[in-house]
C-alpha cells in the first residue's frame, strides 16, 4: 500500500491525485496532497512512477500496513528506486527498449 | 449529487485501458468527435498499465498463421472463430507498426528489424494517451461510468460522476463503446481492482447480452504479501511445501497450485535461476516482478517465499459482452464492446485469452469498434441531443431504491467475495456447491435495493458492489448450465468435454437471467453441429 509521501520532496504538483486508478489521495489546499483512503491502494506503484520528484513509496504488501518511514527510507535508498528500474526520468533509458522480454519469452518457450 | 457536467458528442469510450484507447483513437480518426471516460486515468489504469504484455504477433507466412489458428481450435474447445483470429493477426501488425511510429521504443534484432511481440505497460500507455489527445478526443479521467442512457433506438450515451469533484456528468452520443475491462473482484491482482464489472451490468439493464461467462475459473499465482501476477515467472521456480520439502519443479507448474494448496502452504523460490548471470537478467526484464519481493526484503532467488491464488474472473476469464458482428458490435444498436468487456471466445474459444490473445484483442476490437461507432454516429439522422433518452441503470443506484435502509457497500462486496474468490466453490466447481452459492448470491439482491449514500465514495461503491454481485450471478448461472468440462469450465459431476455442448452460452437479463445456446461456425470439426435452441 502507498505508505509515505515525502513533504521535503513533493512539489505539490497533485500528479498522483490524478493519475491514480483508485483515488486514494485528495488534493490539498494547501500543501501536499493527502492519502485519503489508503485501504483503497491496489498496490500498483503507479503514483510512483509518475511523482516527478520520487516524493512517493508504496510497500509491496496490499493489506497491511508496514509503518515504514520517511527517514528509514532515505537511508536505504528506496524512494525512486522503481522509477529508476523502469527507466523512466532524464537521462535514463526506458527497460521498453531493451531486449529482454524478447529474450524471456525465447528462454522460457513461451 | 452536485451539478452536473453535460456534453454531447458522436462517439463515447468508456473505459481507457489500450481497448477504449484505441477505440477513442480509431473514431477519432474516422473524423467523430469523441469523449473518452476513464475510472481511474487513461495511462495508468486497467490490466496492462502497471505491468505489460506479450501480444499474439505471427508472421505473415500462410502455414504459420494456419497453424496457431488450427491449434488454438482445437484447445479453445472447437468455440473459437478462426477468420476472427486471421484478422486480429492481421490488425495487430498493421496498429504495433503505428504505436513504433507513435515513438514506442521497440528493441531490434541483429539485423535492424524491429520485435514487437512485447508492450511494456506503462510506456505503451503513456504514448496511447498523448496520441489519443493528439487526435482530438476529449479525456475525462477519474470519471467512471454508472450507467448508460437509451431509448427505443437503442443506447445513446452515459450517465457518470467526477471522483475528484463529485460532480456528476451525462454524455449524449449515438454510439457508445464499452471498453471497462473485465470484473477481477477487488482480489488486488495488479492493476485490477478497477475492474468491477459495471461496464456488463451497465449494458445488461439496456438489453445486452453476455457469453462465455462459464470460462471464468482463472486464478493466477502472486507473492502472498504483493499484488504482482506473473505466473509465468515461475518457470524458473521450485515449488516448496511448508517442510521445505520440493513439491514440483519448472516450467508451467504454476497450473497444479490449486491442487497443491488444498494440502498446505505452498512456497516457491526461483532457484532454477542459479547463476548470476540468470539471475541479473531476470531482475532486469521484469522490475516490477522483483521490486515488490526485493522491498519486502525476499530474495526470490534463494528465499522461499509464500503463495497465494488471486481471482482473476472475466479479466485472464474469457466471458463478456457477445459481439453480433464484425464492427464489435452488441447485440443492443448503438452499443459496441472492446477489449475485456467483450466475450473473447470468438479468438480463444474456451480458455483464457491471458498470455497473448488478449493484448492483442484489446487492440484490435477497440480499432473495429471505434470505426463502426463513428460510422454509425456520423450517419445517424437523429442527433443524440434531440433524442428522448432515459437512464437505464437500477440496481445499486439511487434510482432503484425500493426500502429505507442504506446500502452498505463494504459489507456486501466482501459477501459477494466470499462466494467468488473460494478456489473450493469456484475452482473446484461441483454443481451443488457452486447452486448454493448461486443462492445466496439471489439472496443478497434485495439489498441493492437499499438508500445509496450521497458521497462520491458512496455513489461509487454501490454501483461496484451491485456489479459484482451480478457478474457473479451470471458466471455461476452459466457454470451450472454448461454440463461439461471444456477450456475453463469445469464440473467435478462432468469431468469431460461433452460434443453436443460444442455451442455458446448466452445469457440476458438481471433479475431473472435468460440463458440459450447459439451455434459456432467450426462444431462439426469436432463433431456433430449444435442446435441453436433455449433451455
Ligand atoms: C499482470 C497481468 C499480465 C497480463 N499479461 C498479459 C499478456 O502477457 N498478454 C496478454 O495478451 N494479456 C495479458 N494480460 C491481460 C491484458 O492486460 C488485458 O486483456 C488488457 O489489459 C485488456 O484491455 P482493456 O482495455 O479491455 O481493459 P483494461 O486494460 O483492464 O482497462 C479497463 C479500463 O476501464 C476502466 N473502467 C473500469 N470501470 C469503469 C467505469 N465504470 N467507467 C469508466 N471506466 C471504467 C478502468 O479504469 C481501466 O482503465 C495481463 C493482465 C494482467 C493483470
Ligand atoms: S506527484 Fe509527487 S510531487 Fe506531485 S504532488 Fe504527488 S507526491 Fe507531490
Ligand atoms: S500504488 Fe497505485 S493505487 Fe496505490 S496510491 Fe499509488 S497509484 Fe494509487
Amino acid at each position: 500500500m502507498i505508505e509515505v509521501i515525502s513533504a521535503d520532496r513533493c512539489i505539490e504538483c497533485n500528479q498522483c491525485v490524478s493519475v491514480c486508478p483508485t483515488n486514494v489521495f485528495d488534493r490539498a489546499d494547501n500543501g501536499i496532497p493527502v492519502i485519503a483512503r489508503q485501504s483503497d491502494c491496489q498496490t500498483c506503484f503507479m503514483c510512483e512512477l509518475y511523482c516527478p520528484v520520487d516524493a512517493l513509496y508504496v510497500a509491496p504488501d496490499s493489506e497491511g500496513i508496514t509503518g515504514i518511514t520517511e527517514a528509514e527510507l532515505e537511508e536505504q535508498g528506496l524512494l525512486g528506486g522503481y522509477r529508476e528500474k523502469v527507466g523512466w526520468g532524464k537521462g535514463r533509458q526506458p527497460v521498453a527498449s531493451h531486449d529482454f522480454m524478447v529474450k524471456l519469452a525465447a528462454r522460457a518457450g513461451f | 449529487m452536485p451539478q452536473q457536467q453535460q456534453a454531447t458528442t458522436d462517439v463515447l469510450v468508456l473505459g481507457g485501458g489500450p481497448a477504449g484507447a484505441w477505440a477513442a483513437w480509431s473514431a477519432a480518426s474516422q473524423g467523430a468527435k469523441v469523449i473518452l471516460a476513464d475510472k481511474g486515468y487513461l495511462g495508468t489504469s486497467g490490466a496492462t498499465a502497471p505491468g505489460g504484455t506479450t501480444l499474439l504477433v505471427i508472421p505473415p507466412v500462410a502455414e504459420l498463421r494456419e497453424q496457431a489458428v488450427q491449434d488454438r481450435l482445437k484447445a479453445g474447445g472447437y468455440l473459437s472463430e478462426n477468420a476472427w483470429i486471421h484478422r486480429v493477426l492481421d490488425q495487430v501488425e498493421q496498429n504495433l507498426q503505428l504505436v513504433e511510429e507513435w515513438g514506442y521504443p521497440f528493441p531490434k534484432d541483429e539485423d535492424g528489424r524491429p520485435l514487437r511481440t512485447h508492450l511494456h505497460g506503462p510506456e505503451y500507455m503513456k504514448i496511447m494517451r498523448r496520441v489519443v489527445r493528439k487526435a482530438g478526443v476529449r479525456i475525462w479521467d477519474q470519471s467512471p461510468a454508472l450507467e448508460l442512457l437509451h431509448d427505443q433506438h437503442g443506447v445513446g450515451g452515459a450517465r457518470g460522476i467526477n471522483r475528484l469533484t463529485g460532480e456528476s456528468w451525462e454524455v449524449k452520443a449515438n454510439a457508445v463503446i464499452m471498453a471497462t475491462g473485465g470484473c477481477a473482484f477487488l482480489s488486488k491482482g495488479l492493476g485490477c481492482n478497477v475492474l468491477t464489472g459495471e461496464g456488463l451490468l451497465m449494458s445488461a439493464e439496456a438489453g445486452a447480452e453476455l457469453s462465455g461467462m462459464e470460462f471464468t475459473r482463472q486464478y493466477a499465482p502472486s507473492f502472498a504479501d504483493g499484488t504482482v501476477t506473473r505466473g509465468r515467472m515461475l518457470a524458473w521456480a521450485t515449488l516448496y511445501d511448508a517442510a521445505g520439502r520440493p513439491l514440483h519443479r519448472g516450467d508451467r507448474t504454476f497450473g497444479s497450485i490449486p491442487e497443491l494448496m488444498l494440502k498446505g502452504p505452498v512456497y516457491a523460490s526461483l532457484d532454477l535461476a542459479d547463476t548470476k548471470e540468470k539471475q541479473e537478467f531476470l531482475r532486469n526484464a521484469h522490475p516490477i516482478f522483483f521490486m515488490p519481493l526485493e522491498r519486502a526484503g525476499i530474495n526470490p532467488f534463494k528465499d522461499k517465499f509464500l503463495l497465494t491464488l488471486r481471482y482473476e474472473g472475466t479479466m485472464r476469464g474469457t466471458g463478456g459482452l457477445r459481439l453480433t458482428g464484425p464492427g464489435c458490435e452488441t447485440s443492443v444498436p448503438g452499443l459496441y464492446a472492446a477489449g475485456d468487456a467483450a466475450s473473447r471466445e470468438k479468438v480463444t474459444g474456451a480458455i483464457s485469452g491471458g498470455g497473448a490473445y488478449n493484448a492483442s484483442w484489446a487492440i484490435c476490437s477497440g480499432s473495429w469498434a471505434g470505426r463502426s461507432a463513428a460510422r454509425l454516429a456520423l450517419q445517424q439522422p437523429h442527433p443524440a441531443e434531440r433524442r428522448m433518452l432515459r437512464a437505464a441503470g437500477r440496481y445499486g443506484m439511487p434510482a432503484g431504491a425500493g426500502t429505507a435502509r442504506t446500502l452498505d457497500a463494504k459489507p456486501l462486496i466482501a459477501a459477494v467475495q466470499q462466494e467468488i474468490l473460494p478456489l473450493r466453490i469456484n475452482y473446484f466447481r461441483s454443481e451443488p456447491v457452486v447452486a448454493a452459492a448461486l443462492q445466496r448470491l439471489n439472496r443478497l439482491m434485495p439489498e441493492l435495493g437499499g438508500q445509496v449514500p450521497a458521497t462520491v465514495q458512496g455513489i461509487v461503491q454501490s454501483r461496484e458492489a451491485a456489479a459484482m454481485l451480478n457478474v457473479g450471478r451470471w458466471i455461476y448461472t452459466a457454470a451450472l448450465a454448461r454440463k461439461e468440462s471444456r477450456g475453463l469450465q469445469r464440473l467435478a459431476e462432468y469431468p469431460a468435454l461433452d460434443p453436443h455442448q460444442t455451442h455458446r452460452l448466452i445469457l440476458s437479463g438481471v433479475n431473472t437471467i435468460g440463458i440459450r445456446t447459439e451455434s459456432v461456425p467450426h462444431a462439426h470439426e469436432l463433431r456433430i453441429p449444435g442446435e441453436e435452441r433455449a433451455i
